[in-house]
């Protein structure tokens, strides 16, 4: 299975996520942000970093560059689409999934593993867990505070993808801290499966994410 | 003609402002007790357009497609002749 990996100026976990979707057992690839056709992929990842140095607002200007064509096109093609940290940001500028990751409301950069709920199964990303089944992966970031105004929408809809469990740092609504389309098949993440996907990085609950892309269909 | 526009970009009415809060506790942390602290982000360029009519609706597009978050975000467009 192909997985292009999205780069941008300034995405930094981009390797990370290629070597945790080889360990899942898939084929990945990495796209520059400015090829438009990726319709050949089988799914997309789009890793975290700091894309333009989060100017103007994390992931804004990456939501108008060319690749973002490409994976609009890709998402018409019901294939799997998974962003991850400054991944998720930009898909929620780009308005593939509802709501905004905005800052923190201790105004901090938090950095930390955190336990987390899976609260859908029905995304591919999250279909090898159990509903509710409790994992832990680390959170990297300042803008990662999840709102929207349709709370009441995504909840009756299943688009409420992972939760924080306890302690919500960031003051996310609703603990929210990962949701995806009406589809299912598009979703946003603000934890960092790949930084939990060998045992050797002190947890391996967040390979389960790339498995599941490539036990999709 | 050329026109000076400047965007400001303010958080919607009831947004969550961490950076104002934290500015307000720095500053009574200098002894300066104040309240309703609020930021605004102001992004300013000049625009060449036949009119301030199209200047202005060409400065909306762009808030609407870039500058602004519509989730979050108001904004002011001002527009004046260089």
């Amino acid at each position: 299975m192909k997985i292009g990996v999205i780069r941008f100026p300034g995405s930094n976990c981009d390797r990370d996520v290629y070597h945790a979707l080889e360990l899942a057992g898939g084929d990945p690839e990495y796209v520059w942000w400015n090829q438009k056709y990726l319709s050949d992929f089988d799914a997309i990842v789009i890793p975290g970093g700091f894309s333009y140095g989060d100017y103007l607002r994390a992931g804004a200007i990456a939501s108008i560059t060319p690749v973002i064509d490409g994976i609009k096109e890709v998402v018409k093609e019901e294939k799997p689409v998974l962003g991850i940290c400054n991944g998720a940001q930009i898909l929620a500028e780009v308005g593939l999934v509802p709501g905004v990751f905005t800052n923190n409301k201790n105004a901090k950069f938090i950095c930390k593993r955190v336990e987390l709920k899976v609260t859908s199964t029905r995304t591919p990303f999250t279909s090898m867990y159990k509903k509710g089944e409790i994992i832990q992966m680390p959170i990297a970031h300042a803008e990662g505070r999840y709102y929207t105004k349709e709370i009441d929408k995504i909840r009756d809809q299943d688009q409420i993808v992972l939760k924080f469990e306890g302690e919500n740092p960031n003051g996310s609504i609703e603990a929210i801290t990962g949701v995806c389309d009406e589809s299912g098949l598009v979703c946003a993440v603000m934890p960092h499966p790949e930084r939990a996907s060998e045992s050797v990085l002190g947890s391996n609950d967040g390979l389960k994410f790339f498995e599941g892309i490539i036990n999709f269909k | 003609m050329k026109y000076e526009a400047e965007v400001k970009i303010s958080l919607k009415k009831g947004m969550l402002n961490p950076e104002a809060s934290t500015i307000q506790r720095a500053l009574a942390l200098l002894g300066y007790e104040v309240e309703g602290t609020d930021t605004i982000e102001i992004i300013k360029f000049t625009i060449d357009e036949e009119s301030e009519k199209i200047a202005r609706e060409e400065v909306d597009d762009m808030c609407q497609r870039l500058l602004c978050n519509p989730v979050i975000h108001d904004y002011e467009i001002e527009i004046h002749p260089q």
